[in-house]
C-alpha cells in the first residue's frame, strides 16, 4: 500500500478539504467575496464528483477504514449533489455575515458525510460522525443576530454530544466483546458467539447515537428547534445530507456488522436482536411525528415533525433486513433529501419576501409566485406519497419490501402503522397547500424591488429539484436499479 | 390507439398551462373531445369478439427489478367506462365554460382527474392502476377547495381524506397480493391461486378500500358534502366518473383476484348495498338543498352497482357495469341542471325558494333537461336507468330474492324524492307574481347558453340511446364479464 495509492483513493475527500481551505482563505481576505467563494466551492464539489467517478470499482484500505464500492460511490455523489444545492440556497441568505466561513463549514460537513458513507470501520465512522456533527452545530448557530439560531445550535449541540457519548460507549463495548472495530470482523465474531447482555447493551447504545442523527423518536427533541431556528441552508443540510449519510452508515452497521444478531420483529415471532429495537423506534417515530405535526402552524416546525415520521418509514426497510429492504431505504432517503432541500428552498424565498415562515406567510403564494407554489405542491405531495411523484414509489417500494421480508406477513403491524401514518400526514401537507393555493394573502409582502439574481438562482434550484422529484417518480428505475445493482 | 386517451389528456393538461387564461377552456374542450372521439372510434372499430377478454394494448417494462410494467389492456367493461369518461369530460368542460378566475388552474386540475380516470380504466398492472387511482385524489381537493361554494374547504378536506383513507386499505390489499404472488400484473394475478385464509382477510380490505370511493354505506358521507361543496364541474366529475373508479376497481381487482374471499363476503356486500339504496333514498327525501338531494341519490344509485356486483352472476354484474355508465351520464346531467343552469341564475338551491320562482317558464330548456334526467334517474322505461336497474334486479333475483323486495321499496323512495325535487324546483306554485329571476350583475343573458345546451344534449342523447338500445353496450359488457373468474 503506497502513500500515492491512498491519496488516489481518497482523492474526492481530499479535493473537498482543499476546497474548504481555499474558500476559508479567500473569505478571510475581504468581506465582499461571497460570490467568488461560492463559485470556488461549486467547482470544488464538481471536481470531487469527477474524482468519485474516476475511482476504481472496488477497493478496501486498512481493514475497512476506506471502502470503495459502487454503493459508496453512488452515495458520495448524492451527498456532493446535496451540498451543491445547499450552497445554491446560501447565496440568498443575507443575514450570514461571513459567507466564506459558512461555505467552508458546509464543505467540511460534506467531508464528514463522505467519510461516513465510505467507511466500514467503527472508529472511522465515529470520526466521520463527529466531523459532521461539529460542523452542523456551528452551522445551526451561525446567525449571530438571531437568538433562535443560537438556541437551535445549543440544543442540537447538547443532544448531539450526549448521543455521541452513547455511541462511543457502545462502540467500546462492542470492541471489548469482539476485539475488532472492522464491521466484517465484528460480524464473524458475533456469528460464533450467542448474544450476551453486554453485547446487547453495546448494540443499543450504538443505535441511540444514530437514532439521534436521523431524528427518530424518542430522540427527536432537538429537531423542531433546529429546523425552525437554524439558518435555512443549515436546516436544509441537517435534514438532507446528514440524514442520507446516517442511513447509509446505519444500514451498513446493522446489516454488515450486526448481521448475525438480527432478531425478528414479526408480531407472531418476536426474538431479541437489533431489528425489534429499530422496529420500536420506527413505530414511535411514525406515531409521534405524524400526530404532533398535525398541530403545527410553522412550516419549518411542521417539516421537522414530518421528518421524524419519515425517519420512521425509512427505518422500515432496515427492520426488514433484506437486500430489497436496504435498497428501498436508500431510495427513500435519497428522494426524501432532495424533497427537503427543495422545500427549504421555497421556505427561504417566502421568508425573504414576507419575513417569516408561518403558515400565514405562505397564504396566497400561488397568486404571487405560481412556479414556486407549484414546486412546493410537488414537494408536499411527494412527501405525502401521491403519484406520480417519487415519494409514492418510495413508499410502495419500502412497504412491499418490508412485507415480503417479514415472512408470513410478520411486519404487517408496522406496515399498517405506516399506512395509517401516511393517511394522517396527508392532512397537514394539504393544510400547507391550502394556505398556498386557497387562502387569500393576509400579509403585506415587501414587494420585490430586491428580487436580485440570487433570488433567481434560488428559484432555479427549487425548480430543478421539483423536476427531479417528478422524473424520479415517473422513471424510478433510473435510481432504484442503480442502488439495487450497487448492493448486489 | 385507445391508450392515447390517457396521453392526450395529460398532454392537454400540461399544454394549457403555458397558454394564456383565455385559451384554457378551448384547449380543455379540444382535449376532452379528442378523448371522447378516440373512445367512440375504439368502441365501434374493435371487433366485439376481441372485447371478451382483457386484451393487452401496451406493455413496456417500467421497473423491471420489482416486476412493474406499464401495461394497459382493454375489454368490454373498461371500454364502456372509457366511453362514459369521455362523455362526462366533454360535457363537464362545456358546463364550466364561464369559469371566471384562475381558468388555467381549473382546467389543469380537471384534466388531471379525467386523465387519471382513463388510466384506471385501462390499467392492467396493479401498481399502475393504484398510481392512477391515487392521482385522482388531490386534483379533486383543489377543484373543490378553490372553486367550490358552500363550506368548500370542509367538503374538500373530508372528501380527500375519505378517498385517501380508502386508498390506504387498497394499498394494504395490493401489498398482500404482491408479497404473496410476487407479481403485479393483473393477468398473472388472476391466475394465481391465493390461499383461502389470505383471501378471507385480503378481500374485504381491498374491496372496502375501493368501495369507499363508490360510496358504500356507511362510508358514503363524503359524497353528499363533497358534491354540495364542489363546483358544478366537480360534482359532475365526482358523480359521473370518480365514484365509478371505486366500483370498477373493486370489480376488476378485488373480485377477480380473490374470488373465494368474494364468495365468502358477497352477502354482506349485498346487505350494505341494500341498506345504502334505501337509506340514502330516505335521507334524500328530507333534504332542502337540491344538490344534497342529488348527492344522496348518487349514493342510492351506486348502491345498485354494488348490489349488482354482489350477485356474482353475469346478469347482475353486467347490469352493474351498465348502471355505472347510466348513472355517470344521469348524475352529470342532474348536477349540471342544478348547479349550473339553476344556481348560476337564481343563487339559491333551496327547494322552497325555487318552488316560488316558477322556473319552468323562465328556463324552459333547463326544465326539459331536468325532466329527462329525473325520468332516467327514476328508472322510467326508455332511459338508461331502467335498462340497467332491471338487469341488476333480474340478476339479484337469482341470488338474493329477498333483496329484490327491499330494493323495490327503495325504488319507490327514489321515485318519491326525485319527483319531489322535480316538482319543487321547476313546477312550484307561483305565490308571488314575479316571473323574472333575479339576475347576476354581469350575467346579461339569462337564457341558457349554447355551451350548456350542447353539453345537456350530449348527456340526454347518451341516456336515451342506451335506454332504447342497451344491447349496444351489453353485447360488449357481457362476454367480458363471462370471462371473469369470480362467477358462481
Amino acid at each position: 500500500m503506497s502513500y500515492l495509492e491512498l491519496i488516489k483513493l481518497a482523492s474526492p475527500e481530499a479535493v473537498v478539504v482543499i476546497t474548504a481551505l481555499v474558500v476559508l482563505a479567500v473569505g478571510l481576505t475581504s468581506r465582499r467575496t461571497a460570490t467568488i467563494c461560492s463559485i470556488i466551492a461549486v467547482f470544488g464539489l464538481a471536481g470531487a464528483i469527477g474524482a468519485v467517478l474516476m475511482l476504481p470499482r472496488n477497493a478496501n484500505l486498512f481493514g475497512g477504514m476506506l471502502v470503495i464500492t459502487p454503493l459508496t460511490s453512488l452515495f458520495k455523489i448524492i451527498c456532493l449533489a446535496l451540498a451543491f444545492f445547499t450552497i445554491c440556497l446560501v447565496r440568498s441568505e443575507k443575514s450570514l455575515r461571513h459567507p466564506g466561513e459558512y461555505l467552508a463549514i458546509i464543505l467540511l460537513a460534506t467531508v464528514g458525510l463522505m467519510l461516513l458513507v465510505g467507511s466500514e470501520e467503527l472508529l472511522m465512522i465515529f470520526i466521520g460522525l463527529e466531523l459532521l456533527g461539529l460542523s452542523l452545530y456551528v452551522m445551526a448557530a451561525f446567525d449571530r443576530n438571531d437568538a433562535r439560531s443560537a438556541e437551535a445550535g445549543l440544543k442540537y449541540f447538547l443532544f448531539g454530544s450526549t448521543s455521541s457519548a452513547f455511541t462511543l460507549f457502545g462502540i467500546s463495548l462492542i470492541y471489548g466483546m469482539s476485539g475488532s472495530t472492522g464491521l466484517a470482523a465484528i460480524s464473524d465474531k458475533l456469528a460464533a458467539a450467542p448474544v450476551q447482555p453486554l453485547l446487547a447493551t453495546g448494540i443499543i447504545m450504538t443505535l441511540i447515537g444514530f437514532a439521534f442523527k436521523i431524528a427518530a423518536a424518542p430522540f427527536h427533541l432537538w429537531a423542531p428547534d433546529a429546523y425552525q431556528g437554524a439558518p435555512v441552508p443549515s436546516a436544509a443540510f441537517i435534514a438532507s445530507g446528514s440524514k442520507v449519510a446516517s442511513f447509509v452508515v446505519l444500514g451498513k452497521i446493522v446489516l454488515v456488522g450486526f448481521g448475525p444478531v438480527h432478531g425478528s420483529s414479526a408480531w407472531h415471532a418476536m426474538t431479541a436482536g437489533w431489528s425489534p429495537v429499530l422496529a420500536v423506534l420506527a413505530a414511535l417515530s411514525i406515531l409521534i411525528g405524524n400526530l404532533v405535526a398535525l398541530a403545527q402552524t410553522n412550516v419549518r416546525r411542521l417539516l421537522a415533525y414530518s421528518a421524524v415520521a419519515h425517519a420512521g418509514y425509512t427505518l422500515l426497510g432496515l427492520v426488514a433486513g433484506s437486500r430489497d429492504g436496504f435498497s428501498a431505504t436508500l431510495f427513500y432517503v435519497a428522494v426524501y433529501a432532495i424533497t427537503l432541500v427543495g422545500a427549504f428552498g421555497v421556505v427561504a424565498v417566502v421568508r425573504g419576501e414576507t419575513g417569516g415562515d408561518n403558515l400565514k406567510n405562505f397564504s396566497g403564494l400561488a397568486g404571487r409566485a405560481p412556479l414556486l407554489a407549484g414546486c412546493m405542491a410537488v414537494f408536499m405531495l411527494s412527501l405525502a406519497g401521491i403519484p406520480p411523484l417519487a415519494g409514492f414509489f418510495g413508499k410502495f417500494y419500502l412497504f412491499s419490501a418490508a412485507l415480503r421480508a417479514g415472512g408470513n406477513y410478520g411486519l404487517l403491524w408496522l406496515i399498517a402503522l405506516g399506512l395509517f401514518g401516511s393517511f394522517v400526514s396527508l392532512y397537514y401537507y394539504l393544510i400547507v397547500l391550502k394556505a398556498i393555493f386557497v387562502d387569500q394573502p393576509s400579509l403585506e409582502t415587501s414587494s420585490s424591488p430586491d428580487r436580485s439574481s440570487s433570488d433567481l438562482l434560488q428559484r432555479i434550484t427549487v425548480t430543478v429539484l421539483a423536476a427531479a422529484i417528478l422524473v424520479l417518480g415517473l422513471m424510478p428505475d433510473t435510481l432504484a436499479s442503480r442502488i439495487l445493482a450497487a448492493l448486489s | 390507439m385507445i391508450a392515447w386517451t390517457i396521453y392526450l389528456t395529460f398532454a392537454g393538461a400540461v399544454v394549457l398551462l403555458v397558454f394564456p387564461d383565455v385559451l384554457a377552456r378551448w384547449i380543455a374542450l379540444l382535449t376532452a373531445i379528442a378523448g371522447f372521439v378516440l373512445g367512440i372510434v375504439a368502441f365501434v372499430r374493435t371487433p366485439v369478439a376481441d372485447l371478451a377478454h382483457f386484451m393487452t394494448i401496451v406493455s413496456v417494462p417500467w421497473v423491471p427489478p420489482l416486476g412493474m410494467n406499464y401495461h394497459l389492456a382493454v375489454d368490454g367493461v373498461s371500454l364502456t367506462m372509457v366511453l362514459v369518461t369521455g362523455i362526462s369530460a366533454v360535457s363537464t368542460v362545456l358546463f364550466s365554460w364561464d369559469v371566471d378566475h384562475r381558468q388555467r388552474e381549473f382546467f389543469f386540475w380537471l384534466l388531471l382527474v379525467v386523465g387519471g380516470c382513463y388510466g384506471v380504466f385501462l390499467s392492467a398492472d396493479l401498481f399502475l392502476l393504484f398510481a392512477f387511482y391515487e392521482l385522482v385524489i388531490v386534483p379533486k381537493y383543489f377543484l373543490i377547495a378553490i372553486f367550490g361554494s358552500t363550506s368548500k374547504e370542509y367538503g374538500a378536506m373530508k372528501l380527500t381524506l375519505y378517498s385517501f383513507f380508502g386508498g390506504m386499505f387498497v394499498f394494504a390489499g395490493i401489498l398482500a397480493a404482491y408479497a404473496t404472488a410476487g407479481s403485479l400484473d393483473l393477468s398473472q394475478l388472476v391466475q394465481f391461486h391465493f390461499s383461502a385464509q389470505l383471501q378471507s382477510w385480503a378481500f374485504p380490505v381491498l374491496f372496502l378500500g375501493f368501495a369507499v370511493l363508490a360510496g358504500i354505506w356507511p362510508l358514503h358521507t363524503w359524497a353528499p358534502t363533497g358534491h354540495v361543496a364542489a363546483p358544478t364541474a366537480g360534482s359532475m366529475l365526482l358523480a359521473g366518473i370518480v365514484m365509478k373508479l371505486g366500483a370498477y376497481a373493486a370489480l376488476r381487482v378485488a373480485m377477480n383476484m380473490f374470488p373465494e374471499g368474494f364468495h365468502a363476503w358477497s352477502k354482506w356486500i349485498a346487505v350494505l348495498a341494500v341498506i345504502g339504496i334505501v337509506y340514502a333514498a330516505a335521507v334524500a327525501l328530507r333534504q332542502h338543498d337540491l344538490k344534497f338531494v342529488i348527492g344522496y341519490s348518487s349514493v342510492s344509485h351506486m348502491g345498485f352497482v354494488l348490489l349488482g356486483l354482489a350477485t356474482a352472476n353475469v346478469l347482475g354484474v353486467s347490469g352493474a357495469v351498465l348502471q355505472m355508465f347510466s348513472h355517470g351520464v344521469i348524475a352529470a346531467l342532474l348536477f349540471a341542471v342544478a348547479g349550473r343552469m339553476l344556481y348560476r341564475r337564481t343563487h339559491t338551491r333551496e327547494l322552497d325558494a325555487l318552488s316560488e320562482m316558477n322556473l319552468s317558464h323562465a328556463l324552459p330548456f333547463a326544465a326539459f333537461a331536468f325532466v329527462i334526467a329525473c325520468a332516467a334517474s327514476m328508472g322510467i322505461p326508455g332511459f338508461s336507468g331502467f335498462a340497467a336497474e332491471i338487469t341488476i334486479l333480474i340478476g339479484v333475483w337469482k341470488t338474493y330474492p329477498i333483496a329484490v323486495w327491499i330494493t323495490g321499496a327503495g325504488m319507490v323512495l327514489v321515485a318519491a324524492f326525485t319527483l319531489r325535487a322535480l316538482v319543487k324546483s321547476f313546477f312550484g306554485e307561483v305565490r308571488m307574481q314575479p316571473v323574472r329571476v333575479s339576475t347576476d350583475a354581469d350575467w346579461n343573458e339569462q337564457s341558457i347558453t349554447l355551451a350548456e345546451k350542447c353539453g345537456a344534449c350530449l348527456l340526454m342523447f347518451a341516456t336515451l340511446a342506451v335506454g332504447l338500445y342497451p344491447k349496444f353496450l351489453l353485447d360488449r359488457i357481457m362476454p367480458a364479464v363471462e370471462a371473469m373468474r369470480f362467477l358462481k
